[in-house]
């Protein structure tokens, strides 16, 4: 038998056109975010350090210095934003045109799984639950890719995005977009968070990200360490806020004034 | 995924989609040449991860829906997430629209968990609409449902 052509060789056109959906699919994103000035992604790389309280509390600082600012709760399966933005569970209005995002305090847009689910339940997807890690990651993809292209943002100055622990959330976002988006990072004062944090910075990095600085939370007697300055120094950033246990709205107000 | 006609050396063209209902799949391909025909049959996990990718094989036939992935294939979704009376007036979905719904047609509509069920609806209202259908009933639903591939709605 002669050698047979490869895939890359049948170049014929094909009913089906999954590239062709597939650049649909990413071309409805960049639509949707062309109205967005900058989307900032939130991280840290490591659980528990506040990611979310300090998502929350950063676009109500945007939000209240009058820049029109969004919130994407890209933690699908911890969910935490709308409860931090004081948002109830209103059913989202919803058109051809897109799902209407929440409005939380200081008039932050928002969506979130925690609105789509039920109270206390899982993120649970229908189908085969044999081999379901095949194709879970796969879905959470398309969801955060819907999160991103089938919200009516409308015209926003930042979009932050609440990423969960670990890198995955973070290259599918660079996937969907297209380019890596900006990175804000978050991290305690213990050399543990720092050993975790760096490496998220370091894949940021790498993938193209620019690094916006990095916020140190929970600083105070409990948590000593230097993993804010060390990783500043290590990667040429700013501190740009040290968050104590008991922030002001000036605490805030001084980090959105940064960002 | 493509398929080659080895004797001939074709690339074999997408034919037909089909949905048993059981979670696989079946499409059909046939070399232009010699008119052969084969089926690819997908289990439900290869099913699964195409859905994922919120792709159809043999391409589209309705129009992406907002959180379509998300409305279809999440089970744990709260029936008052959506709220449906943001469409504009005049679309098809709409009840003072052309269109109506027959009393068997709205109870069957009825039974879809309200998670998913604003964009069947409107799926369903557009399918008639295109082919100026002025009463969806059962019967059209069994058939857009057939046509468009509309498993799991």
């Amino acid at each position: 038998m002669p050698p047979i052509r490869t895939y890359h060789d049948l170049t014929d056109a094909d009913r089906s056109g999954l590239s062709e959906q597939i650049g649909a699919q990413r071309k409805r994103v960049a639509e949707r975010l062309a109205k967005v000035g900058r989307v900032i992604a939130v991280m840290s790389g490591k659980g528990g350090v506040g990611k979310s309280y300090v998502t929350a509390h950063l676009a109500r600082a945007l939000a209240r210095s009058g820049r029109a600012t969004g919130v994407l709760d890209a933690d699908l399966n911890g969910p935490t934003i709308p409860r931090l933005l004081g948002i109830d569970h209103s059913p989202l209005p919803t058109s051809p045109n897109g799902i209407e995002p929440a409005k939380g305090a200081d008039g932050v847009k928002c969506i979130s799984m925690a609105m789509l689910l039920d109270d206390g339940a899982p993120l649970a997807f229908k189908g085969p639950s044999a081999e379901s890690f095949v194709w879970r990651g796969a879905m959470e993809a398309s969801a955060l890719r819907e999160l991103l292209g089938d919200v009516a943002w409308g015209s926003l100055d930042t979009l932050l995005l609440d990423l969960p622990p670990g890198m995955q959330r973070y290259v599918e976002l660079c996937d969907i977009l297209g380019a890596p988006p900006a990175v804000l990072t978050v991290t305690i004062p213990t050399a543990e968070s720092g050993d975790a944090v760096r490496r998220a910075m370091r894949a940021a990095v790498e993938r193209g990200s620019r690094l916006l600085g990095i916020v140190e939370n929970m600083v105070g007697e409990q948590f000593p360490g230097t993993a804010g300055d060390d990783l500043a120094r290590e990667f040429a950033v700013p501190v740009l806020a040290r968050i104590p246990w008991h922030p002001t709205p000036d605490t805030w107000d001084g980090l959105g004034g940064r960002v | 995924m493509k398929f080659l006609c080895v004797d001939c050396d074709r690339q074999m063209a997408f034919e037909e989609r089909q949905l048993p209902g059981d979670g696989t799949l079946a499409a059909t391909f046939k070399c232009p040449t010699c008119g052969r025909t084969v089926a690819m049959l997908t289990n439900p996990m290869e099913t699964q991860l195409v859905s994922s990718l919120g792709v159809e094989i043999g391409g589209r036939t309705v129009p992406a829906q907002p959180l379509e992935t998300v409305r279809k294939m999440v089970a744990t979704g709260r029936e008052d997430a959506f709220d449906e009376g943001g469409e504009p007036r005049g679309h098809a979905a709409e009840p003072n629209g052309s269109l109506s719904w027959s009393p068997e047609a709205q109870e069957r509509l009825a039974r879809v968990p309200n998670f998913v069920r604003g964009m069947v609806k409107r799926i369903y209202a557009d399918y008639a609409k295109e082919r100026g259908i002025a009463q969806i009933t059962p019967a059209v639903m069994d058939t857009a449902r057939a046509e468009l591939g509309l498993e799991g709605m």
